[in-house]
């Protein structure tokens, strides 16, 4: 499944400057892999290294929070959006 | 005669402090973010160790406002926006001792902040400067309702644009209470945590001052002043215990680190008080981490009449468990029924009409003294953080209907037999 994966510009520099990267995979897991398996300076603040999610970076599929889909279990849609947006915590 | 000279009082150009990563250590200048570009934790402003700090005379002399304890908020020089707000009452409510078997019950009652009736005039003070000081010239944010207003009445005031976004929906007395001030509001099809992740996204787009997003870490130190007060009004000394609400988190954490600042300074000793974070249990993220164990928040659907409560995924959560567990405190949650009965009970023993935020605290506070975890040798505060006015509809239905009468004498003097 190709999904398009929508990056915060904190992160964006991390991945050339691009805002938005193709990727694939069967679930979001997978997609975040291929993203770190290309952009190896992205992957390590997408995932830690067990390839778990970070508490304060969290995904949206097409809007929607997917610690309430599985999380990176998750399956994925052709043509679907994954949003990174780190969580803000209060200073 | 000889004309005197005058030497202007130039006041110091207002600076924001810079940023420091909580979790890496990473440190960059000033500036409208919120997370490390190294490794997206939070960022905190960074206070220079060796800065004068006043004596509590200093403190005390100056103006009845939040700003003074301006050496502790993270700018440097005068404020240029909303220099009013804070140092609220500190209320003794001896019947909330008496009913609870208190040793002394305070409510720090923030539903008298100006200008906006709720806790959130604090922090927008702060971010309002921050933005002056960062030169940005339009404000925002995500918000339930009290931060809509506070933003939007600082942002008037100060000349500033405004663009606020709020779930759809929302109290009536939240909504008209932001737009008379008439910023850019929108409001969003979802939930605040639908809303909060969408300004995640503007805050990144527009560069606004979204002032719970980019401005965050400023912003939050804002609610360390209700610490500063409640020790200053005891007279330089800390209550056993606070009760407070949670929404996103971001208070208790703070309340911890406003303590734990004027413990330092040797404006007050002793322990810091136990802290105890309240919420509805239809929507209680905070507490059910505080009882599972962990340090991830399982987020939730909220459902509940405590809509400034309402975060689902809130984000200083685990923040807020930690600052709770370190204090020795605790964190329960209450039911919309006890919300109700706790809005009704602190009006009754105090004269303060609370929002149903003040309602989850009064009742929590209920709670803890039931299972023993507040007793008798306690000197408890409550920190009630918004008006009544503004969440009448939880209520109305509760009340009973005033008689209407003819205007004669004979009607009274049967209302006065049946009463």
């Amino acid at each position: 499944m190709a999904v398009t994966v929508i990056l915060p510009s904190v992160l964006a520099a991390h991945a050339g400057g691009a805002r938005s990267i193709e990727a694939s995979g069967r679930t979001l897991g997978e997609a975040v892999a291929d993203v770190a398996a290309r952009f190896p300076a992205l992957g390590p603040r997408l995932q830690d290294k067990d390839g778990k999610p970070y508490p304060f970076v969290v995904f949206y599929i097409n809007d929607e929070d997917v610690r309430f889909r599985g999380g990176f279990a998750a399956p994925i849609q052709d043509g679907d959006e994954v949003t990174v947006i780190p969580a803000i915590a209060g200073g | 005669m000889s004309a005197s000279v005058v030497t202007p009082v130039v006041p110091r150009a207002l600076k924001a402090l810079p940023l420091a990563c909580r979790n890496c250590g990473a440190e960059r200048p000033a500036g409208a973010l919120a997370v490390c570009e190294q490794c997206l934790g939070p960022l905190d402003p960074r206070y220079d160790p060796q800065r004068a700090l006043p004596d509590a005379g200093t403190i005390a002399s100056r103006a009845p406002s939040l700003w003074r304890y301006r050496e502790w908020l993270p700018l440097e020089g005068e404020p240029v926006h909303s220099p009013d707000s804070g140092f609220t009452p500190l209320v003794d409510a001896p019947a909330l001792a008496r009913r609870w078997g208190l040793g002394r019950v305070w409510v720090k009652n923030d539903t008298v902040c100006h200008p906006t009736l709720s806790f959130k005039d604090r922090v927008v003070s702060v971010a309002i400067n921050t933005a002056a000081a960062l030169g940005l010239d339009t404000i925002g944010c995500a918000s339930t309702g009290n931060l809509a207003n506070a933003v939007a009445a600082h942002a008037a005031r100060a000349g500033l644009g405004a663009w606020i976004f709020i779930p759809v929906e929302l109290e009536v007395a939240k909504v008209v209470a932001t737009s008379v001030y008439r910023p850019h509001l929108v409001r969003v099809r979802g939930t605040y945590d639908d809303v909060n992740r969408l300004c995640a996204q503007v805050a990144d787009r527009f560069g606004w001052g979204i002032v719970n997003v980019n401005l965050r870490g400023y912003y939050a130190e804002g609610s360390k002043t209700l610490a500063f007060e409640i020790a200053e009004q005891l007279g330089w000394r800390l209550p056993d215990a606070v009760v407070a609400p949670m929404a996103g988190g971001s208070l208790v954490t703070k309340l911890q680190k406003g303590f734990g600042e004027f413990l330092a300074a040797g404006l007050v000793d002793g322990a810091p008080p136990r802290l105890y974070g309240a919420q509805a249990a239809g929507c209680a993220p905070i507490v059910h981490l505080f009882e599972r164990g962990g340090t991830q928040i399982e987020p939730e659907v909220p459902n509940t009449i405590v809509r400034s409560l309402a975060i689902g995924n809130p984000a200083d959560g685990a923040f807020a468990v930690r600052a709770m567990r370190e204090s020795g405190g605790w964190s329960t949650a209450v039911t919309d029924q006890e919300v109700v009965d706790g809005i009704r009970l602190l009006a009754e023993a105090t004269g303060i009409l609370a929002e149903t935020a003040g309602g989850v605290t009064v009742a929590a506070a209920e709670a803890l003294a039931g299972t023993g975890r507040l007793g008798p040798a306690d000197e408890v505060v409550l920190a009630i953080t918004g008006h009544g006015l503004k969440t009448l509809d939880a209520i109305s239905a509760t009340l009973v209907e005033a008689p209407v009468i003819a205007p004669r004498l004979r009607e009274v003097a049967a209302l006065v037999e049946a009463a």
